[in-house]
């Protein structure tokens, strides 16, 4: 789950982050207000979590009242490399003598946190570290030690930052460890991490991303909302509890099982066609999971032919045959669908398709035929 | 002699009185896997339908000699049961349950490198099955007939879907190992394929991988330097998009890295011949085992 910067912030607080002082805005008139509120200058930020806000004129700083409405307004609406941009976020405006680079990953090749701090900070971080790897330096953080300060020294030091904040930064580092572990995030980033005019240390940004598998001990932030990627078929699946990913094609797809949908995807693209979804329904796919998947993949209107790829396993073929023709009951089918059932009752799956005659239904025998067909059908 | 669980596997299941858990474990029984004991903290003395039930995993180990653990407990619980079965001894811990926090694995992995007593399969893994011989775990286990391949894989059904084609080919497996959809898993490929490397039975090695971290790239290298059977490869995720998770939650490619065609192409450069589709790995393995003999 990727936050917002905001929402970053808020994780940022909780742990003794410093940050500039700042309020979410989600209209012109809040935004002007939250202004007022904390003070002339402010900096108006898009938030939406893409790189480049800046540069794409989602950053703007507002001396005045009516320079913060003209922003507020410009921004609200804006679209950032195919984002549109519905909330703002009202900052108190820093001076900057520094911009330095921090983050803690959670990297799976090492299986370890790789915590990392840069001087070279800003936008032209990674290609300044691209040249010039020695820019960036690294130290693998062991979980079951955990950060300490040696490590935070240890990164001030050979990443030559300036001596007077060598303390902070390093004391900044742990918090955004202590953030890193206790909020179960994969990322946690801070680029600008920025050194003010009077030598304070803040956050003047955040990228942060939560581990979704985590969000059961994290209420707050699993109550977080990002409407700029919220997408309506992805939120009917989420409600129904279906693992749906939505892609920009026309050929609707179910399977069961997360590998066996993602060569499903390959294989109708081989053939082809292009896949308006990944859909896995799931080890044991009950007939009233069909029912709602089949829902979700038609709530997409560019869909215009439909293939369900199962091998049973544990998942039965004839439970997912019921289901279908349970859907077809329930669900007004207007466009043609393939049904490749295979593995664990898949004779008597096809049967009960067959018995059922139901409008619009190819049965095939094979991945490969079935992928063929769709993509015909599909036009 | 396939890998991992064999006849001697003497099995403990955590969870074996939630419902997956029971009619897995009485499924693994079915097939003739030596099921033990299970474990469910308050319930010692209960049974199901025979299988005695232990309050703590080491009670189990000491009362009836298990060395294979499955784990079948909800996410929030299964770092801790994991945990549970190394600290009594067990050798193998296979486990099954998918959600456990990122975090909670990296610790897990972490000491269980640390003590190398202890070896994880999983999780958010099938299991592992060795046919004729043992399962534990949850693949079907009725597609699959004992024979010289190796099969190791990321996913689920797709393995039953890639194994089914080389079976209906007339090729059996050593054994089938599913290493896990997380992005920390117990045990890697190169684990995996090193116990293959050395297994009598395994001639061919399937490795089907899928999207997201470097795995399959450093196994390519690994292969290149320690592996002297043929491997095929498979990949699955060359139309997924940047940035989503597809399933499982290690299947997600960040920025450019993880994507199929770096891991296609890393395994290819190492010589391993890595089949477009399920139906032509299946056709590669049969032509490398038919050019054997």
């Amino acid at each position: 789950m990727d936050l917002l910067e905001y929402q970053g912030k808020l994780l940022f607080k909780k742990h003794g982050v410093p940050v500039p002082e700042g309020r979410h805005a989600a209209s012109v008139q809040e935004a002007v207000e939250a202004a007022e509120e904390s003070g002339f200058p402010v900096v108006i930020k898009a938030q939406v979590q893409i790189g480049g806000r800046g540069k794409a004129g989602g950053i703007k700083l507002a001396k005045n009242r009516p320079e913060a409405e003209e922003h507020a307004e410009a921004i609200l609406g804006m679209d950032i490399r195919g984002l549109t941009v519905q909330e703002l976020y009202v900052e108190q405006a820093s001076e900057i003598a520094e911009e330095y680079y921090a983050a803690i990953v959670f990297d799976r090749g090492t299986k370890r946190a790789i915590a990392m701090l840069s001087r070279m900070g800003g936008m032209e971080v990674e290609e300044i570290v691209d040249k010039d790897p020695t820019a960036m330096v690294k130290l693998p953080i062991d979980p079951l030690i955990g950060f300490q300060h040696f490590h935070g020294r240890r990164l001030a030091f050979e990443a030559g930052i300036a001596e007077d904040v060598i303390r902070p930064v390093g004391a900044m580092l742990g918090k955004l460890y202590e953030v890193y572990v206790e909020e179960d995030a994969m990322l946690v980033e801070v680029n600008p991490l920025l050194v003010t005019g009077s030598r304070d240390v803040v956050a003047l940004d955040s990228k942060v991303t939560i581990d979704g598998n985590a969000l059961y001990r994290h209420e707050d932030t699993a109550a977080f909302r990002n409407p700029s990627v919220e997408d309506p078929q992805e939120q009917l699946a989420k409600e129904r509890g279906l693992v749906y990913v939505k892609l920009d094609g026309n050929v609707g797809i179910l399977g069961n099982g997360a590998g066996l949908v993602m060569s499903t995807l390959d294989v109708v693209a081989q053939a082809g066609g292009k896949p308006a979804n990944f859909l896995d329904a799931g080890g044991g796919s009950r007939a009233e999971a069909i029912v709602d998947a089949v829902e979700v993949i038609l709530s997409d209107e560019k869909v215009t032919a439909v293939l369900f790829n199962i091998f049973g396993g544990i998942t039965r073929c004839d439970e997912v045959a019921r289901g279908l023709v349970t859907a077809f009951e329930q669900v007004e089918v207007k466009v043609p669908f393939v049904v490749r059932l295979d593995g664990t009752n898949d004779e008597e799956g096809r049967r009960i398709l067959a018995d059922a005659s139901l409008p619009h239904v190819e049965v095939e025998k094979t991945m490969l035929g079935a992928a063929a067909k769709v993509v015909e059908l599909a036009g | 002699m396939s890998i991992l669980v064999t006849e001697s596997t003497k099995l403990v299941v955590s969870g074996l009185t939630g419902r997956e858990g029971r009619f897995h474990g009485l499924n693994d029984r079915r097939y003739g896997t030596d099921v033990v004991a299970g474990v469910t903290p308050g319930k010692a003395g209960e049974d199901v339908e025979g299988i005695p039930i232990f309050n703590t995993v080491h009670t189990a180990v000491e009362e009836t000699g298990a060395n294979t653990s499955m784990i079948f407990v909800p996410p929030r619980f299964a770092a801790d049961a994991i945990l549970e079965a190394a600290d009594a001894g067990v050798e193998l811990v296979v486990c099954i349950t998918e959600g456990i926090p990122a975090h909670d694995m990296l610790r897990v992995y972490t000491h269980l490198k640390r003590s190398d007593r202890t070896r994880l399969i999983g999780p958010n893994c099938p299991g592992v099955l060795s046919p004729g011989k043992s399962n534990v775990g949850i693949i079907p286990a009725h597609f699959f007939s004992a024979g010289n391949v190796g099969l190791m894989s990321r996913s689920g059904t797709l393995t039953y879907q890639i194994g089914n084609e080389v079976a209906q080919r007339g090729f059996g497996n050593s054994t089938i190992v599913g290493i896990g959809g997380d992005p920390v898993v117990g045990s890697s490929f190169i684990d995996v394929i090193a116990l293959f490397e050395q297994d009598d039975q395994t001639e061919l090695i399937v490795m089907c991988g899928e999207i997201g971290g470097d795995e399959e790239e450093r196994t390519a290298d690994y292969i290149a330097e320690k592996v002297s059977k043929p491997v095929v490869g498979y990949i699955a995720g060359f139309t997924a998009p940047a940035g989503k998770t597809m399933g499982h939650a290690g299947a997600i490619i960040s920025g450019s890295s993880g994507t199929a065609k770096a891991k296609a192409e890393a395994l290819e450069a190492k010589g391993v011949r890595v089949g477009r589709n399920p139906t032509e790995v299946a056709d590669v393995a049969v032509e490398v085992l038919g050019a054997k003999v």
